[in-house]
């Protein structure tokens, strides 16, 4: 028997976070839940890897989405620290800013924020992607292993220290670069990647063809052992 | 970890519930700092020539009436008392010297933890909520008011060690984090005649923003100082009678959220210690940046 999707509510100020969240593990793939009541609550919306559809009507405290593999959520509010971190999948959509740490060791998904990010935001990716409309803090992809970082306005101190492969665009100016950063030109395959996620986030005030493009020097960076290896 | 709010109210209508914001963002604060908590609250109810001194006592029987008399009688010049427990505000227009020394001769154990023309600072070991209780917090008026949850890392779970710090008249600091370079900067202020009392290195901060206001320094002034001088983590705010000054160290790891509003300035360690307050909805809600002085005038 197939599970029937469920469209529900749900009051995080009267039943708490724990129970939130079971109740969101409990939803069938497909179905949608709306987060009422916020008021800054921690760790919502974690751990989830059924396929569903979450609103998260407010600003959130820490972790929000973290941990998932499934799910895509809204969010008409501004996230704590550690939005999304170690997500592995799924799509969450900021309609505001985030704090610092956004997107922290995320393995996949898709984070969109249309504000801007405060400090260390995808710190050490490991594959995930975030696209932030306005500005990034200071030591933003901060020893990033993996993945994509596009920065719609300016990017803070350090961007970039200790890179590994993953890779940053900055609409905007860079105000520095860390440690083994450099800029790099565009190549076709940058610039697609760049309108791809433009298409995604619906940031079209960016230019695909007019980023900046960092990634390591690889001066720090010399791991040859694993150099054909998959990590 | 530890729990930092604050509260400037702009809109004078708010300053009769200002003890019931505050101490709702106080509690929601106890996750960060379960062990003792402080706070300081500026009102206008001090003539400008007197000065209102917070105290405590360790002795569970201290005698409040008797201190007000022994004080009275060394000065000359009449106080009054408001008594709550283990604290007392005394007010007078004696001589500030006089009245210390009066303090210090009583048997009955004071402490003075600060003293100003607005400020009342009350400190205390115990979970947040106890202690908003046990003072009547949320009954409170004012137009400004800062406060700290403590998770004790640097010294021991003491009142002593309790936030806010008070170096000098109707000023408060609280502190989230840690400094490491504090028993150097605590002996080069013993060298220039500034002794802590505590081992608290919050306490040297304090100190040493006392000492360079002192010197001559304007709050933004000292805070620079800091940046320049003080080794760690930290998120500081500072209170004066009118003003509050918020900072980061460079790298930013001890949170800060503020939300600003045409009736108040708040701010806490994390957005939820600010969700009950009016407005919240529609203010602009935003994170001072690594080493940003921000200071807002009342």
């Amino acid at each position: 028997m197939t599970a029937t999707t469920e469209s529900i509510t749900l009051d995080v100020h009267e039943m708490g976070v724990t129970e939130v969240n079971r109740a969101l593990r409990a939803l069938p793939d497909g179905s949608s839940a709306t987060l009422t009541q916020i008021r800054g609550a921690h760790n919502l919306a974690v751990g989830l890897t059924n396929k569903i559809h979450i609103t998260v009507e407010g600003s959130t405290g820490y972790y929000l989405g973290g941990l998932c593999d499934g799910p895509d959520i809204t969010v008409n509010g501004s996230p704590g620290p550690g939005l999304g971190e170690n997500l592995m999948s799924g799509t969450i959509r900021v309609n505001g800013n985030s704090s610092s740490a956004a997107g922290a060791t995320a393995h996949g998904g898709l984070i969109i924020v249309s504000g801007d990010v405060s400090s260390r935001a995808a710190i050490s990716f490991k594959g995930g992607t975030l696209a932030v409309a306005g500005d990034c803090g200071h030591m933003s992809a901060f020893m990033a292993q993996a993945g994509t970082l596009l920065i719609g306005g300016n990017a803070g101190e350090s961007l970039g220290d200790s890179l590994y492969e993953a890779v940053v665009y900055v609409g905007g100016k860079v105000r520095s670069l860390g440690a083994d950063a450099r800029t790099e030109d565009l190549t076709e395959a940058d610039v697609a990647k760049v309108r791809e996620l433009i298409e995604k986030s619906g940031f079209d005030h960016i230019n695909p063809e007019n980023v900046t493009k960092v990634a390591s020097a690889k001066q720090l960076y010399n791991f040859d052992a694993l150099k054909n290896q998959r990590y | 970890m530890c729990g930092i709010v604050g509260i400037l109210v702009r809109d004078p209508a708010l300053e009769g519930d200002l003890g019931q914001y505050f101490s709702t963002m106080l509690e929601e604060m106890t996750a960060r700092g379960p062990d003792s908590a402080g706070l300081a609250i500026y009102d206008r109810g001090v003539d400008a020539n007197a000065t209102r001194y917070s105290l405590r006592t360790d002795n569970p029987s201290a005698n409040w009436s008797a201190v007000k008399a022994e004080v009275e009688s060394a000065t000359g010049a009449s106080a009054t008392i408001e008594i709550n427990g283990h604290v007392a505000f005394l007010t007078t227009s004696a001589p500030t010297a006089e009245v210390h020394s009066a303090l210090a001769a009583s048997e009955e154990q004071i402490i003075v933890v600060g003293e100003g023309h607005a400020m009342s600072l009350i400190k205390d070991v115990g979970l947040p909520g106890e202690i908003c209780e046990r003072y009547d917090v949320s009954d409170v008026k004012g137009y400004m008011a800062l406060g700290h949850t403590r998770m004790a890392t640097e010294s021991a779970v003491t009142i002593d060690g309790a936030h806010p710090f008070s170096p000098r008249p109707d000023l408060a600091l609280v502190h989230n984090g840690s400094f490491s370079n504090h028993a150097t900067i605590r002996r080069q202020l013993a060298d220039a005649g500034v002794h802590c009392i505590t081992q608290n290195d919050t306490e040297v901060c304090a100190q040493y923003i006392g000492w360079r206001m002192a010197e001559g320094d304007t709050l933004e002034d000292a805070m620079r100082h800091v940046l320049k001088e003080f080794d760690g983590f930290f998120t500081l705010v500072v209170s004066t009678q009118n003003a509050f000054s918020v900072v980061r160290d460079a790298f930013a790891c001890k949170p800060m959220v503020v939300a600003e509003t045409d009736q108040y300035v708040a701010v806490a360690s994390e957005y939820h210690a600010l969700a009950g307050l009016p407005g919240i909805e529609n203010a602009r809600v935003f994170e001072p940046q690594p080493e940003e002085i921000h200071t807002w005038t009342v």
